[in-house]
C-alpha cells in the first residue's frame, strides 16, 4: 500500500482456553484507499501472524469479513480507514459466539433460518451437471449475503439468543414473496412465534447495518402484516 | 425454534458447551446495548427513546399517586404543594412530562403502523412527520403551562 500515515488499531483478541478477551494495539501504515481488511492483513503479515480473521472475496459479496469497526457493523473489505479516526477499534460481531479473535461461530447464525429456505436454485446447475450428494445442505438466501451484520446490530438479539433474528425472518418473507414450491402456511407458522416475527421491536438497526440492501426490518414488518391477515 | 435442527444438524445454542464469549453492545449487559449510541441509526434512537420515556412515565405514575396522597394530610399540606407546583422549575417538569407523553404516544402510533405491516417501509417518514406534529403540540402545551403561572 502507498503509505500516507499510520493508524492505531485496537483489535479484539481471544483464543480458545484464554481466561478472557483483551485488546491488542497495532500501529499500521495506511494509504488513502486502505481498507480495514487490508490493515488487518498487514498486521497478520508483519506484526502478529496469530491474528485470526475471516475473509474471501474482497468486494462485499461473500459476507465473511463482517466485524464491528468503532462499534458499528461493517464489512472490513469495503470499509476505508481514512475517516475512522486516529485509533480504530475492531471487534467481532456482537450476539454471535466468538470462535477466536475476529472470527465468530456462524453456525448459530445459519441455524436460525427456516428449513424451507430455498436451496440452490433449479436454474443454477449447468445442463448435465451432477450435483454432489448432500448439496442441499448448503443454503442460498438470495440477496442476503449471510454476513451476520444484522444480527449483531439488532438490539433485540442482544436480549435473547433464541430470537430468530433479522436475516432468518427476512428470508422467510422472501419465501412468501416467491415460494418456489414451499407451502407459505408452513413459513407463516414458523414465523408466528414469540421468538419469531413478534419479537422484533422495530428498531430498524438491521436495515441500517445491512450491506446488501435486504432491508430485513421492512421485510419483518411485511411478514407481520401477512401474519395479521392470516389471523383475520 | 430451538428444537428444530438446522443445516448443521444442531439447534441454535446447541454448541454452547464449546462457546466462546458473546460480545454485547453497551457495557456488556444485554439491554445496555439499547443505549449504546455508536453507529445507531434513527430507528435505533427512536427505539431507545421509547424505552426511556416509557420508564419515565411509569415513574411519573407512582410519583403522581404519591403527590395525590398529600390530600390525606389535609388542606395545608396540599396548599404547600401547590406553591411548589407553580414554580418555574416544577412547571418545566410538567413540560418534560408532556414531551415524554407525546414522544411515547406518537412513536407508539408509528411502531403500530409499521409493525403491523400497514406501512412497513415508511418508518423514517413517519418518525419525522409525527415528530413535527409532536413538536407543535409540545410548543402549544408549554405556552399554556407557562402562561398559567
Amino acid at each position: 500500500m502507498s503509505t500516507m500515515g499510520t493508524r492505531r488499531f485496537r483489535v479484539y483478541r481471544y483464543k480458545r482456553g484464554d481466561p478472557g478477551w483483551r485488546f491488542d494495539l497495532f500501529v499500521v501504515p495506511v494509504g488513502a484507499r486502505t481498507t480495514v481488511l487490508e490493515a488487518l492483513r498487514w498486521v497478520q503479515r508483519h506484526l502478529d501472524g496469530t491474528l485470526a480473521l475471516r475473509h474471501s472475496c474482497l468486494h462485499a459479496s461473500c459476507g465473511t469479513c463482517g466485524v464491528q469497526v468503532n462499534g458499528r457493523e461493517a464489512l472490513a473489505c469495503v470499509t476505508p480507514v481514512e475517516d475512522l479516526g486516529a485509533t480504530i477499534t475492531v471487534e467481532p460481531l456482537a450476539n454471535i459466539p466468538v470462535l477466536t479473535d475476529l472470527v465468530v461461530d456462524m453456525r448459530e447464525f445459519v441455524d436460525r433460518f427456516p428449513d424451507e429456505i430455498a436451496i440452490t436454485r433449479r436454474s443454477e446447475p449447468l445442463p448435465g451437471a451432477e450435483p454432489p450428494e448432500g448439496i442441499d445442505a448448503y443454503e442460498r438466501f438470495e440477496d442476503c449475503i449471510e454476513c451476520g451484520l444484522c444480527l449483531s446490530a439488532c438490539p433485540v438479539s442482544a436480549t435473547s439468543d433464541g430470537y430468530f433474528g433479522p436475516a432468518a425472518l427476512a428470508a422467510a418473507q422472501r419465501l412468501l414473496e416467491e415460494p418456489r414450491g414451499v407451502d407459505p402456511e408452513r413459513i407463516l407458522g414458523w414465523a408466528d412465534d414469540p421468538l419469531g416475527a413478534w419479537r422484533c421491536h422495530a428498531a430498524f438497526e438491521c436495515t441500517a447495518a445491512c450491506p446488501s440492501n435486504v432491508r430485513p426490518a421492512e421485510r419483518i414488518m411485511a411478514l407481520r402484516g401477512a401474519l395479521g391477515r392470516r389471523a383475520g | 425454534m430451538s428444537e428444530r435442527p438446522g443445516p448443521t444438524g444442531a439447534a441454535p445454542g446447541e454448541h454452547r458447551d464449546e462457546r466462546g464469549p458473546v460480545l454485547r453492545k453497551g457495557v456488556g449487559v444485554p439491554t445496555s446495548g439499547w443505549f449504546d449510541p455508536r453507529g445507531r441509526a434513527l430507528g435505533g434512537f427512536a427505539f431507545a427513546a421509547n424505552r426511556v420515556t416509557g420508564l419515565g412515565l411509569v415513574f411519573y405514575l407512582y410519583l403522581h399517586l404519591g403527590v395525590l396522597s398529600l390530600l390525606l394530610r389535609g388542606e395545608g399540606s396540599w396548599s404547600d404543594f401547590l406553591r411548589i407546583a407553580t414554580s418555574w422549575a416544577f412547571l418545566s417538569l410538567d413540560v418534560l412530562l408532556i414531551l415524554g407523553i407525546l414522544y411515547h404516544g406518537l412513536n407508539g402510533i408509528r411502531v403500530a403502523l409499521v409493525g403491523s405491516g400497514i406501512v412497513a417501509d415508511r418508518q423514517r417518514a413517519l418518525w419525522w412527520s409525527l415528530g413535527v406534529i409532536g413538536t407543535i403540540a409540545l410548543v402549544v402545551s408549554a405556552s399554556h403551562i407557562y402562561g398559567s403561572r
